[in-house]
Parts: structure tokens; sequence; C-alpha cells
């Protein structure tokens, strides 16, 4: 594939607490959608938007069980991503810095992340024809 | 000549910052880069036709290429004859046209 481009992105803001999040995980759709190769290097809060234990819940001021609430999960985001990826003939490659992993015990990841740390973006961005840090501010 | 997107998610009325970076866009301009910028989220509600959009009609009129995404835009029920001059709507798919084409992309 002659137009084949590797993209990396940055993100650092935790699950359900900022925009921010949402426009990322669209621009790495996007990028997806078009088979791309696509690098995350998630840090601080962002490493746990693949946590495998989140879970849905009820809302019991609606009156909602569990599937009616549908509540999102941004670990079923990611892994729609990947496959998306996948299926256009692309990649997306999930960094997880490891000590802001460690230091918020979020270590269970779902399949096709890994740990890496802040040289793993540097060498990402290299071989990449663009990046993105989306910073938290 | 260099090319930069410069994303822009915050409202002018929301942060000082967020006009220092419009500043940053017009002096990138000056200097003779090729130079976009997109709003996005809370960043739209500046494309609003009224005194917090001036700004972004002058980038226009310097050269700048001043998008705002459109399904942020929708998000805040702002309709197109409400968008200032200048100001044009776009999909988020711009941003990775340009970061796949290399260019320097920033956020704010």
């Amino acid at each position: 594939m002659a137009d084949k481009k590797t993209l990396t992105f940055s993100i650092m803001d935790a699950p359900y607490e900022n925009a921010r999040t949402v426009t990322a995980l669209r621009l790495i759709d996007i990028a997806a959608k078009r088979g791309y190769n696509v690098h995350v290097f998630a840090y601080e809060g962002a490493v746990a938007l693949p946590f495998a234990k989140q879970a849905a819940h009820p809302n019991a001021v609606h009156g909602h069980d569990v599937d009616e609430e549908d509540h999102p999960l941004p670990k079923e985001w990611i892994a729609s991503i990947m496959k998306t990826a996948e299926s256009k003939g692309g990649k997306v490659d999930w960094i997880n810095c490891g000590l802001c992993v460690d230091e918020r015990g979020v270590a269970e990841a779902i399949d096709g992340t890994r740990r890496g740390t802040p040289a793993d973006l540097w060498k990402c961005a290299e071989g990449s024809d663009g990046t993105l840090i989306i910073g938290a501010k | 000549m260099k090319k930069y997107t410069l994303i822009a998610s915050r409202d002018t009325f929301e942060s000082k910052e967020a006009e220092r970076y419009f500043d940053l866009a017009a002096d990138l301009k000056r200097a003779g880069n090729e130079v976009t910028v997109f709003l996005v989220q809370n960043g739209v509600l500046c494309a609003r036709q009224g005194p917090g959009s001036a700004r972004l009609s002058k980038l226009a009129e310097a050269g700048v290429d001043v998008l705002a995404d459109s399904f942020s835009l929708r998000e805040r029920g702002i309709v197109s004859g409400r968008i200032a001059t200048g100001v044009r709507s776009a999909k988020l798919d711009t941003i990775v046209d340009h970061m796949a084409e290399g260019r320097k992309v920033l956020w704010n």
C-alpha cells in the first residue's frame, strides 16, 4: 500500500473526565478506518482507558438495569478501534506508560496494549508521518 | 515555508491562552508559513458571530485557514448561519489529513 501512513498520538486524560479523550479517539478512529498504522502513547490518567476491569453499571436514579443503561466503556471503544484498524489492514499499537500504570494499579489492560516508557513515544514519533501530543490542562 | 495546524479546543472567554494561541497563528503566518487553525470542542464557541469571533475573521483575512469541527458545532447547536465570516465548517478528518501530510500539528 503506497499511501500507508503511520501516525502517533499521545494522550493523558483519564476516562470520563474531558472531551479531549473523545476527540483523541475520534482522530484515532479516522486513522484506523483509513488503514493507517497508529501508535498511541498513553500516560498519566490515560493509561486507565484500556483497563480491562471497567464495568458497566445500572442507573438507579433513572430505573435502568445494566442493559438499559448501556453505559459506555472506553476499553470497548479502544477494542473496537483496534478491530477496525485490523480489518482495514492497519494496526493500533497502544502503549501504556508503565510507571503510570503501576501508580494507578491498572495493569490489567485489554489485549493489544503493551507497557512502555516515554522513550517509546520518541521512537514512535521518529518513525511516523505525523505526531500529535494532546496534553491535559 | 512550513505548514502548521493549530488545534484550538478552548473558548477565548474561558482562557487567555486561547487568545495567545491565535497570536501564535498570526505570527506564524506573518513569518511566511502556511497556517490552519482548527477549532474543536469549546474552541468552536469562538466561531459564533460576535465580539469573540472578530479575531478569527482577522486571521482569515490574513490568510490563515480557519476551520471549525462540524461535530463540535452540531453538539453546541451552532448552525452555519451563525458562523463568523472567514470560518468554515470542516470534518475532523482534516487533522488526520494534515498529520499524514507531515504538517506540524499542535494542540491547545
